[in-house]
């Protein structure tokens, strides 16, 4: 069975948020699949300027897993590692994680670049991850 | 006479300027954090929203008067109705509705829908139950009818943010200020 970790990451590459899909699967090598992203990070970075869109679609690869890539405006990066591809669904999750991020930005008591804490963000990714994944 | 009220509520809504709520909202959540920022202390933070908004409310209430046509109030159940749905609509575009009332007729809940202040908020778990988000607008009904010959003292007993299902403000009648008479004219 196939898994799909999904990570934002703040302007300064450090971590604001991580979730794995399905959720019930027990957690294995996160570490592995943290040092791809991260692997990955510098390739986020040489594509942001050569695409007018915020979906970057696979930018990289690590042996089975592929990563997609979408940055905001703001350039906080949502990175999710896959194994199956499926461009349309992963397309729109992020649009819809973005809704539920800009939402997040509108807070007052969120402060940019730091670590999302809310609990009503974290249930609503579960939920649009569960639909698409 | 609620219904009047209703009417009158949306007529005068649709007839004030209206401004972009995000930015309102955005503006609020920004004071809001400045001051908890400034003061550390959350009880500082709920008395000097209060304070801020009685010093709106002491302005509003000659706004309201002359915008809305309303003229005086036969008893404070009256001026409850009129509060919550002239007042509340006219300035926030909301509804709000009166309930509770006690025996003597002196103290009521007010309870709002959608407030347009706490959007996109969600407090963090330290504030809850201590911080009153939205207490600026306790403040301005305390300005407001204290320019109209009345005490009341405005708490919010229930919020949204803080995981109740409703927000409420208890209103409490303390007396009716009589129209004092300057010195010599007696």
């Amino acid at each position: 069975m196939s898994t799909f970790t999904f990570l934002i990451i703040g302007k300064n590459d450090n971590p604001l948020y991580e979730i794995e899909f399905p959720i019930t699967v027990q957690k294995k090598e996160t570490y592995v699949l943290q040092y791809i992203a991260h692997g990955s990070l510098d390739i986020v970075e040489e594509h942001v300027w050569k695409s007018n869109n915020m979906y970057l679609k696979i930018i990289d690869k690590f042996n089975k897993v592929q990563i997609s890539s979408f940055v905001t405006a703001g350039h906080i990066k949502f990175l999710l590692l896959h194994e199956k591809k499926d461009e349309d669904a992963i397309k729109n999750f992020f649009v819809e994680v973005h809704d539920l991020y800009l939402k997040i930005l509108l807070n007052p008591f969120y402060e940019y670049n730091k670590p999302i804490t809310s609990t009503a963000f974290d249930a609503k990714v579960r939920k649009i991850g569960t639909k698409y994944f | 006479m609620s219904k009047k009220y209703d009417k009158l509520g949306n007529d005068v809504f649709n007839k004030v300027e209206k401004i972009n709520s995000e930015l309102f909202t955005l503006t609020y959540g920004a004071l809001v954090t400045q001051l908890i920022k400034d003061y550390e202390d959350i009880e500082q933070v709920n008395i000097k929203l209060e304070q801020m908004g009685y010093n709106i409310g002491i302005r509003l209430i000659e706004e309201f008067l002359a915008k809305s046509g309303i003229g005086r109030c036969s008893d404070f159940i009256e001026t409850a109705e009129v509060i919550a749905k002239v007042g509340f609509k006219m300035f926030l575009g909301v509804n709000a509705h009166v309930g509770d009332w006690d025996a003597n007729r002196k103290e009521f809940h007010l309870t709002i829908e959608d407030n347009p202040l706490i959007d996109f908020v969600e407090l963090p778990d330290q504030y809850k139950h201590k911080l009153y988000y939205s207490n600026i607008l306790c403040g301005v009904m305390r300005g407001a009818l204290e320019m109209v010959q009345m005490k009341v003292k405005c708490t919010f007993v229930k919020c949204t943010l803080s995981d109740d299902s409703t927000s409420e403000i208890k209103v409490v009648l303390e007396e009716v200020l009589s129209d004092m008479i300057p010195v010599g004219y007696d």
